[in-house]
């Protein structure tokens, strides 16, 4: 039953964690329920067959949408990008952290990245909503040259309106150019 | 389900203008006084039961003192206290150097109900003519009253009083400087409070702060209120559905309207001088390009066509061309594209780059963002001459310059004490003034239209 306890979490924390990080979560709800009804299916098989090749499968099952679960804690932790001031490519240091999600979606095509795109506040509002789709765009083209498919990806720029750190030095304005990415 | 969602966890809240006036922000003068024309706007003479109701000569005052080219003297200095012509000593006030006043009285009539006339008085004139001026009129010899510039009397109640200071206002800085005055006018910005749930909020108030009045509140960001020029309804960007989104709110109705909702950027909406088009930026095709949407069709048409970020149009006053932001010649600079015709010409080459430019009403001057050095300040270019000149100096991260309609005064945003605030500066560059945050950030001020 911890298995059946695991897919009821991850079916109610998914959204709320997705709606309190501002993305867009309508794909993410969808897929959070394709999955627990696939697993659904998948018990009301396995419970035609023998008991013990029950018990094997949904421990396998367990053990992989724990996995997924372990993965996307760690994306999550990883998932910004900072930028050099008005500058819009990816810097090589974060190839790593990019590579981490890549791999990820093009493991699990079923879900879906939000990629945010922010400024420091320098420069003009609407100049700056443009600088931070550009942004969040090359994070994009780096994913979808990993191999991630376009409709995995959806993008927002929020300019300068959503400060990280709210204040106007060097290091505030170093740390709110930035792509942020959002499951 | 989702959408259901979000429509209960966004919360719109307007109501009509509330009559309260608040002093939401009050208005510091940080330089320039020194150049303007002494005036004296004493106070009315009041007659009535109980005290006066509120200060008119006091709005006047300010509105003056606001609009960097008066600068009333001090009441110390006043020589008397006259509530009419008849009472004026215009020796004693020419003394002083002063070369207009303004008296008045208020009667109160009723209960809530007050007669106030009003005077503006040329004390030159009246030094020279004693008040009693002959002239030949139809070849013969009569009185005038010529050092009167302006009188009037109205009949009004306790919540018209503001306004009718700001009317008086408009009369003597139009009688004195030929030129139209902005007393009468609004203006509407973006708030985001430091705490609450629904933190950015849409205002508006009076140019000078009073009867602020929050239109709409929201969880996510606003940007970019636009004037209608029927000074009646506003275009802005929202995030409320987490993209970006153009809405039209009519300020007295509350009634929103969504105009533009395409995939990527939806910003920078600004109406036609007549009111039936919006140009605005979309990222639809790509990158960010300027359209010009037909509101009653809704029909849109791509204006510029460059892979470099075009941004921030703003209309000629003919409407017949957008000035714009491009980043075509490598940094940021400001551009001209005709209509009709489709040409482009760049019209910046100061600094490093320029950003956010707009034409005064008469089309002669162009207002924007300029960075020099890594700093960004307001600066003007007379386009006849190509007289560059900065017009901001101690200010830091200035922004969304608004030009009142009779061109004399700009409106911007800027940082002090580490806050986003709400600031002046004259078209000249000589006057400036602070209007103070109490609570939050105030940017993306624009300025009405002559209302």
């Amino acid at each position: 039953m911890r298995f059946n306890k695991i897919v009821k979490s991850l079916a109610v924390a998914l959204p709320i964690l997705v709606l309190s990080a501002c993305s867009s979560n309508s794909e993410s709800d969808e897929q959070s329920q394709v999955d627990s009804n696939a697993t659904v299916v998948a018990e009301q098989n396995a419970q035609a067959e023998a008991e013990r090749v029950k018990v094997a499968a949904m421990k396998k099952e367990a053990d992989i949408e724990e996995q997924k679960r372990q993965e996307l804690e760690k994306l999550r932790a990883e998932h910004i990008i900072y930028f050099d001031f008005d500058v819009s490519n990816v810097s090589s240091q974060f190839s790593a952290l990019l590579d981490a999600h890549a791999t990820f979606l093009n493991a699990n095509p079923g879900v879906n990245v939000l990629v945010e795109g922010h400024a420091d506040e320098r420069g003009t509002p609407e100049y700056n909503i443009a600088l931070g789709e550009r942004r969040a765009k090359a994070v994009v083209t780096y994913l979808q040259n990993m191999g991630v498919s376009a409709s995995q990806i959806t993008t927002v720029s929020y300019g300068e309106e959503k400060p990280m750190v709210k204040d106007r030095s060097e290091n505030a304005f170093s740390k709110n150019r930035r792509a942020v990415l959002v499951y | 389900m989702k959408f259901k969602r979000q429509l209960a966890l966004f919360l719109t809240v307007f109501s009509l203008i509330s009559p309260h006036a608040m002093a939401a922000l009050e208005i510091v003068i940080t330089g320039g006084v020194d150049s303007a024309r002494p005036i004296a706007v004493l106070p009315f003479k009041w007659t009535g039961s109980g005290p006066e109701p509120s200060n008119i000569s006091s709005v006047i005052s300010a509105d003056l003192l606001r609009s960097g080219k008066f600068s009333p003297i001090s009441a110390m200095n006043y020589p008397q206290r006259p509530a009419n012509d008849k009472e004026v000593d215009y020796a004693a006030w020419a003394s002083q150097g002063v070369e207009a006043i303004v008296v008045g009285e208020i009667n109160e009539t009723s209960i809530g109900r007050y007669k106030v006339h009003y005077q503006l008085i040329d004390v030159i004139r009246g030094q020279v003519t004693g008040g009693q001026a002959q002239m030949l009129s139809n070849g013969e010899l009569v009185k005038t009253r010529d050092h009167i510039l302006d009188e009037s009397t109205v009949d009004i109640t306790e919540d018209q009083f503001r306004r009718y200071g700001h009317r008086i206002s408009n009369v003597v800085y139009e009688k004195l400087t030929g030129n139209r005055g902005a007393f009468l006018t609004k203006i509407a910005y973006v708030i985001v409070r430091d705490q609450g749930d629904y933190p950015y909020q849409l205002v508006i108030a009076d140019y000078d702060g009073f009867n602020e009045h929050v239109l709409l509140s929201s969880n996510e960001p606003l940007m970019s209120p636009a004037w209608h020029p029927n000074g009646e309804m506003l275009a802005y960007v929202s995030f409320e559905n987490h993209q970006q989104q153009v809405y039209s709110i009519d300020i007295y109705t509350g009634q929103r309207r969504l105009l533009s909702n395409f995939k990527g950027i939806n910003s920078a909406p600004k109406w036609s001088p007549d009111g039936k088009q919006l140009a605005l930026v979309l990222s639809k095709d790509g990158n960010p390009e300027l359209y010009v949407m037909d509101i009653a069709t809704k029909k849109l048409r791509r204006i510029t066509r460059h892979r470099a970020i075009d941004t921030e149009p703003s209309w000629t006053p003919d409407g017949g061309s957008l000035v714009f932001s491009s980043e075509r010649g490598g940094k940021p600079q400001l551009y001209r594209v005709n209509l009709l015709d489709g040409k482009i010409r760049r019209l910046t080459f100061d600094g490093e780059m320029n950003l956010g430019g707009s034409l005064s009403p008469d089309g002669r001057q162009l207002v924007m963002v300029n960075r020099t050095r890594g700093r960004y300040h307001l600066a003007k270019l007379e386009l006849d001459s190509g007289l560059f000149q900065v017009l901001t100096k101690d200010t830091r991260l200035d922004e969304s310059p608004s030009i009142a309609p009779n061109g004399g005064m700009i409106i911007y945003s800027t940082l002090y004490n580490n806050r986003n605030v709400l600031s002046l500066v004259s078209v000249d560059g000589r006057f400036k003034a602070r209007l103070p945050a109490l609570n939050g950030q105030v940017k993306s001020p624009a300025w009405s239209p002559f209302l």
